[in-house]
């Protein structure tokens, strides 16, 4: 499980890099990265034992804004990379973190089999419904008649959206959750249960940009705490997702797999694997 | 022209039946017979398309000496039947001196084998067995061939003990029987070519395939981790390093496909641990752009590339030395890294822990290129050596109170002290876009030479050692060649010697970086060169020209898989090079 150090206090500010984010004024993800720090602060997380991992886009950016130990990796693989750390490091508190596009287009293979394996580990995705950092196209979550962009083809793409949180929960997730950066101490909260959560856990940041997606500002109107009550059954949970209109905040789904752990201690030297091809 | 292997005292056998009719089996057998007297061999297959069964042939090469490589044509080719043969008789070399056994109930030997002018002697294997319950054709031929290259009947019926007699009581008298019955029946078959006496049965030896001494060379190396997807002809790596983990501890992870298994293992390798995966030509193509992340954010790693017939889907179950071009050249940007090759089957397991020792010790990718041919070709080799070389990183401590650390420090030999996670006051973010030596991203050309540099140089100033290449013998001719051609190299290079022709072989282990230091002092005297290579494009060949200067005249003897690069066609190049 994740250490906690109760002997030191930590504040948010201790897990903030002195790096200066290269995000517009605005955007949604200044108040995730104050999330994710007032999390690590409120679990009394040691830095030195958070692996903070990304792949590319506007979002992925967060690792080095963090003081914690970082890997911004290529795009689409943030998943598979912290997969990696956490399984090489069961130690470690391994928090992936991405876009709409990294992690539901390029990397859409890796989330579905990040949900099945069940790596105790929390991915946040920081979704805007659209390519920031390539100026305006249209993402997977991006609404099927959104042609405000110059990127996107006039009346839209005509191709629905995809429902991240639904396929979470197909796929095997742990913990599914939606927040709102709007709201950065109830994404604090939610990204703090999603870490304590044995497995993986998947929580949804609704996070505005504010340069392509003006029309998002008005999130803040319609984003509302879910009237809903977690479910911990998979079959009520689907019900509630197909129901939810993507305004719904909080934990949506909580389930109770054992996480992976494929780790096997050794029961034998390495010089006894000779004894195999000696004749 | 017909080139004797005498030297080697080898005899070379082809078994062929269609899917069940045990001719795996029985090849098996006469290779663990052979070992157990003190033969070395060299077991390979050939097969069709199909997933199970159909036609196969075993190809097995035994010698009372060292085997480096695949014989010139087959001494005996046995067929229990010659269903669809014709799918890989090119793979079945044969000449006037070859015998070809057959069973008359199989009906006529194919045009395309008995064109070989062999000898063509009939064995009713069929029929012999018939009244032995429960006896089988494969057992008759295993008692034949043994008989007719003067292996004795016990160490046969010793290994048909271990292998059935304990489960399948009834199966062993069968099987005994038909073996007996089948060595008797060789007798009347006349005169094939006989093994020469072993001359130290007692003499340490290893019975192993390329990939699983890749995976044992990469434990020994200290890996402890290992995210795969399956990919013939690597597969056994994964098969054999979920076991090996198993037991003297780590991790195997069979990943959703290559992307996720080389970016599993880099963020493994980040963590502290030694990290390897294995993939063929495709999955390289996938993993391409991860090694290059690995590259620039100097995270060590190894890919096993079990080369394979290319391009795309290409030829799955036969081997080619074609992956070379993407191994050194694939990655975008500059992306200096380290490839390094096997020579042997045994070589897989030294090169294999020699590319964990230089990736941990200079913090990068390498791609060891195995291919097919090494990798599921079994072998009986001489016991190797237990080699010291075990990854080893220089970590990084925590600093004093007053210092920062910087993870991509400018140090004299390029390599910088790596923070492993867990490490008060050395968090740092590892990336893939170009960084300051903080490794805060920058896009400042002075930021952008400075890493360059660094990376170029931590790999062109080490010191490899003599592991670089392979360099043997002397002579105004050389032989350059790589991997798995080096064996057939070896035994062209012998035969020549004993025509009176000095050649001196060449084959550097070491592809990237290049030594052209090292291999102008190897080539002095030269005034001759044979590039020797199985790639249709010559990939070996250009490589050489464009990053080395090679002396005299330059002969090219190249030509793509499946059909192995085989000694006598290098000699026959060397006698007319020597003339």
């Amino acid at each position: 499980m994740d250490t906690i150090n109760s002997a030191t206090c930590y504040t948010a500010k201790d897990y903030k890099s002195d790096v200066k984010p290269v995000w517009c004024p605005g955007c949604g993800d200044y108040a995730v990265l104050s999330a994710f720090t007032k999390a690590f602060a409120d679990l009394g997380l040691e830095p030195h034992r958070i692996a903070v991992v990304s792949g590319i886009g506007c979002s992925s950016r967060i690792p080095a804004y963090t003081n914690c130990y970082g890997f911004h990796s290529i795009h689409g693989r943030g998943l598979a990379v912290a997969a990696g750390i956490k399984l090489a490091r069961p130690d470690l508190t391994v928090v992936a973190a991405g876009g709409d596009g990294d992690g539901f287009s390029i990397g859409g293979n890796h989330f579905i089999h990040a949900c099945r394996r069940n790596v105790d580990m929390t991915y946040v995705v920081m979704d805007n419904r659209v390519y920031g950092m390539t100026k305006g196209q249209p993402s997977p979550t991006t609404e099927a008649d959104w042609d405000a962009s110059a990127m996107a083809p006039p009346g839209g793409t005509g191709v629905s959206p995809f429902h991240p949180l639904g396929m979470a929960l197909a796929a095997g997730a742990n913990f599914i959750a939606r927040a709102f950066a709007g709201d950065p101490n109830g994404t604090a909260e939610l990204i703090a249960q999603a870490i304590r959560h044995p497995g993986f856990s998947f929580v949804a940041v609704m996070s505005p940009c504010v340069t392509y997606r003006e029309e998002q500002r008005e999130w803040k109107t319609l984003m509302r705490k879910s009237g809903m009550e977690t479910a911990t059954d998979p079959a009520q949970a689907a019900r509630n997702l197909m129901e939810d209109d993507g305004y719904n905040l909080g934990v949506l789904y909580k389930g109770s797999r054992s996480p992976y752990s494929p780790y096997r201690p050794a029961s034998a030297a390495i010089s006894d694997l000779d004894a195999e091809f000696a004749l | 022209m017909t080139i004797s292997s005498g030297a080697l005292g080898s005899v070379s056998i082809a078994l062929c039946g269609s899917g069940g009719a045990g001719v795996m089996t029985a090849a098996n057998m006469l290779l663990d017979a052979a070992a157990q007297v003190g033969y070395y061999a060299l077991f390979g297959r050939s097969s069709g398309p199909q997933i199970r069964g159909g036609e196969a042939a075993a190809l097995l090469r035994l010698s009372p000496r060292p085997i480096t490589s695949v014989d010139d044509t087959y001494d005996i080719l046995l067929a229990i039947d010659w269903q669809n043969v014709q799918r890989f008789a090119a793979e079945l070399p044969l000449n006037a001196d070859s015998m070809i056994i057959t069973d008359p109930a199989a009906g006529e030997v194919p045009e395309v084998i008995a064109a070989s002018g062999a000898r063509i002697v009939p064995l009713p294997m069929k029929e012999l067995c018939a009244d032995i319950a429960g006896g089988r054709p494969n057992m008759i031929a295993l008692g034949a061939v043994a008989a007719l290259i003067g292996l004795p009947v016990e160490p046969l019926t010793e290994v048909l003990g271990k292998s059935l007699k304990k489960k399948r009581a009834d199966a062993y008298d069968a099987s005994v029987a038909a073996v007996k019955k089948g060595a008797e029946a060789a007798a009347v078959l006349g005169q094939a070519k006989r093994l020469d006496v072993p001359a130290d049965a007692a003499a340490r030896r290893w019975d192993i395939t390329g990939n699983e001494a890749a995976g044992l060379g990469a434990v020994r190396g200290g890996v402890r981790f290992c995210a795969a997807y399956p990919i013939t002809p690597a597969t056994e790596i994964l098969e054999w390093m979920t076991g090996a983990l198993a037991k003297v501890g780590g991790v195997f992870v069979q990943a959703e496909d290559e992307l996720a298994s080389i970016n599993m293992c880099v963020g493994a390798s980040y963590g502290g641990s030694p990290a390897i995966t294995a993939t063929s030509g495709p999955g390289l193509s996938l993993m391409i752009e991860a090694l290059g992340m690995a590259v620039a954010s100097e995270t060590p790693v190894v890919v096993v590339d079990v080369q394979r017939g290319g391009p795309s889907t290409g030829i799955p179950t036969k081997s080619e030395q074609s992956d070379l071009n993407i191994a050194l050249y694939g990655m975008h940007g500059d992306a200096p890294h380290l490839v390094v090759a096997p020579q042997s089957i045994g070589d897989c397991l030294f090169t294999t822990q020699w590319a964990i020792h230089l990736a941990e010790a200079l913090q990068t990718a390498c791609i060891v290129l195995s291919d097919q041919s090494l990798g599921q070709s079994r072998a009986i080799i001489d016991a190797p050596a237990d080699l010291a070389f075990v990854g080893k990183r220089l970590a990084a401590a925590s600093p004093a109170e007053d210092q920062q650390y910087r993870r991509y420090a400018l140090t004299a030999n390029g390599v910088s002290p790596m923070a492993i996670p867990g490490t008060p006051g050395c968090q740092y973010t590892a990336d893939g876009l170009e960084h300051a030596v903080s490794g805060t991203p920058s896009s400042q050309e002075s930021d952008h030479s400075a890493q360059l540099d660094k990376r170029l140089r931590k790999l062109t100033g080490h010191d490899y050692g003599s592991h670089w290449a392979t360099i043997e013998g002397d002579g105004p001719i050389a032989v350059l060649t790589w991997g798995s051609c080096t064996g057939a190299a070896r035994e062209a290079i012998g035969r020549a010697r004993a025509d009176g022709i000095e050649v001196r072989l060449i084959a550097p282990r070491l592809l990237s970086p290049t030594r052209p230091e090292l291999l102008a002092k190897a080539l002095e005297g030269v005034s001759k060169v044979l590039v020797v290579e199985q790639s249709h494009l010559g990939q070996f060949h250009r490589y050489l020209r464009s990053e080395y200067e090679l002396p005299g005249t330059v002969e090219l003897l190249n030509h793509a898989g499946p059909l192995p690069i085989r000694p006598g066609a290098i000699h026959k190049r060397l006698l007319a090079m020597g003339a």
